[in-house]
Formats: structure tokens, C-alpha cells, sequence
């Protein structure tokens, strides 16, 4: 059956998935990657400030 | 009471203030998506001309609007930044590109998607498709142009001016329906009113807030990691307690 005759035959089910879920997919992933960003940022500003702290105490 | 609104222009208040709001911004937006997607598929009637696939506006027209304020939002940030310097403005500016650049490509991918039941083609090139399809670039030129230099005030100055360069696209977009002969349909809705159902309207105002708190929300957790990394060095940032812990 072509794509022409199944989304005429299935328009909910051809705005949903084509539409709505991959619009809702892309929300999801941008959400992932803004709460990664944020941990291997806040990993990194350790990182710095744990280094910091040994060469203090070095001194 | 007057409220001190410089205060927040600082990285330093801003940081604390805007993780305090991202849950006001976030919660609200879930809650509105599922109303929207509620009334839309089960309240709103199926249309006469366009039968089902009409109900493809109810994230189409959010996500466009969106694309098209958030670059204006974008630009005002970097032309701020430009103008006075401020730390803060550049951020936000780079923050916002990336939902931006995701809302123009979930207004043509939607458009693709109504476009082939309606017109019988995924694309055309018409005026405001093509606009559409300008302002993407212009997203993906403003984060690619911001990245690819080192210095990060560099950086700032240099994509600010594509930002506010690219705004003359944004009326071009909006006009395009009226100054040209377009496949694209006119504005729905006009300041003079509408004559869409009312439960057509309830939906696409409904997901239409539900986008910008969510847009609001994803672009205060996105600067919150900007000032991290580009305050890094500072005093304030190491004694954080999520640093600290």
C-alpha cells in the first residue's frame, strides 16, 4: 500500500506518529542533553576546583 | 516596592533566580501540553475542508511562532550584549539558538508532513516555506559561527551580528503570505479576530503557551550551564553548593 493511500486511510495514526511524537521526541532529547550539559559542566568545575585545592595544599 | 532589575542582569543573581523558576516554567508546561493535546484530538471537530490533518496546526502554528519570536529574542539579547557589554545578554542569546533552531525544524518537518495530504508534496519552494527554511539556516549559522571561535566575547560580538543581521527575515516570514502569491495559506488568526471553532482555538492557544514555557524552561536550564562554564573561574562559582557537594 503507498504512503498516499495509508495516511488517507490512517490520519491519526499518520499525524501522530509524523507530527506529535517526533515533535515530542525532539523535546525529549533536548532535555537530555541540556541535563547532560549541566552534569559534565558541573564535573568539569570540580574537577577545577578539587585541582585548586591540591595545589593549595602543596603550597 | 521597586524592583532592581540590573540585580538580575548579573550571572551571579541570575544563576540562583533562574533555577528557582525553571520548575514554575517546566510543570505548567507539561500540565498545558496534555490539555492542548486533550482538547485537540478529542474536542476540537474534525475540519470540513481539510477533514483530520488539520489537527497537524495545533503544534505547526506554536512551533512557528515560536521560531520566529525566539530569533527576535535571540537578536534583542545579542544586540544588548553588543551595545553594553553585558555578560549576561550573550548568554542568553547563545542559550536560545538551540530551541529556536529545534522549533523553525519542528515548523518544517509539521509543514512537510501537512503539505503532502494538502497540496500533494512534501515541499515547495514558496515564499514562506522558504523564509521558514532561511531562518533555520540562520539558527545553525549563529550556533556554528559562536562555536567555531575560541574567545567566547569574541565569539559573542561576532554572532551577534549575524543575529541581528538575520532579524530582517523574521517580517519576511511573517509578510510573505501577503506580499507574495503563495501555496502557503494566509494568517488564521488576525488582530481582527478569527473564524476558527472555538475548541480549534482553545487547543493551538493552549500548546501555544504550553511551547513557550517549555522554550522559557529549557533555555534557563541551558544558561544556568553557560554561566557555569564561563564563570568557572570565579570566586562565586567554586563556593556553589552543587560545586561544593
Amino acid at each position: 500500500m503507498s504512503l498516499d493511500i495509508w495516511m488517507r486511510e490512517n490520519p491519526l495514526t499518520y499525524i501522530w506518529l509524523g507530527s506529535y511524537a517526533v515533535a515530542l521526541l525532539i523535546f525529549a532529547i533536548e532535555i537530555a542533553m541540556v541535563r547532560h550539559k549541566r552534569k559534565i559542566t558541573l564535573q568539569q568545575v570540580r574537577q577545577m576546583r578539587e585541582a585548586e585545592d591540591e595545589a593549595g595544599d602543596e603550597k | 516596592m521597586a524592583i532592581n532589575w540590573f540585580k538580575y542582569s548579573a550571572p551571579t543573581t541570575f544563576y540562583g533566580l533562574a533555577g528557582k523558576l525553571i520548575p514554575w516554567f517546566a510543570i505548567p508546561a507539561a500540565l498545558l501540553f496534555a490539555i492542548g493535546l486533550y482538547i485537540g484530538f478529542a474536542v476540537a471537530p474534525v475540519d470540513a475542508q481539510q477533514g483530520e490533518f488539520y489537527r497537524i496546526i495545533f503544534i505547526h502554528v506554536p512551533s512557528s511562532i515560536l521560531s520566529m519570536f525566539l530569533y527576535l529574542i535571540m537578536a534583542g539579547y545579542a544586540a544588548l550584549g553588543l551595545i553594553f557589554n553585558t555578560r549576561l545578554s550573550a548568554m542568553m542569546a547563545t542559550a536560545i539558538a538551540p530551541t529556536g533552531a529545534l522549533f523553525a525544524f519542528i515548523s518544517l518537518w509539521t509543514g512537510a508532513l501537512w503539505g503532502k495530504p494538502m497540496w500533494g508534496a512534501w515541499w515547495v519552494w514558496d515564499a514562506r516555506l522558504t523564509s521558514e527554511l532561511i531562518l533555520l539556516f540562520l539558527y545553525l549559522g549563529f550556533i556554528a559561527l559562536h562555536a567555531s571561535i575560541d574567545d567566547p566575547r569574541r565569539a559573542d560580538r561576532a554572532s551577534a551580528l549575524l543575529a541581528i543581521v538575520g532579524s530582517v527575515n523574521v517580517p519576511i516570514i511573517y509578510f510573505s503570505v501577503k506580499w507574495w502569491n503563495t501555496l502557503h495559506q494566509g494568517s488564521t488568526i488576525k488582530f481582527t479576530g478569527t473564524t476558527m471553532h472555538v475548541a480549534m482555538q482553545q487547543a493551538m492557544f493552549t500548546m501555544l503557551a504550553a511551547c513557550w514555557l517549555y522554550a522559557i524552561a529549557v533555555v534557563l536550564a541551558r544558561v544556568r550551564s553557560i554561566i557555569l562554564e564561563r564563570e568557572r573561574n570565579t570566586v562565586w562559582i567554586t563556593e556553589l553548593p552543587e560545586v561544593r557537594s
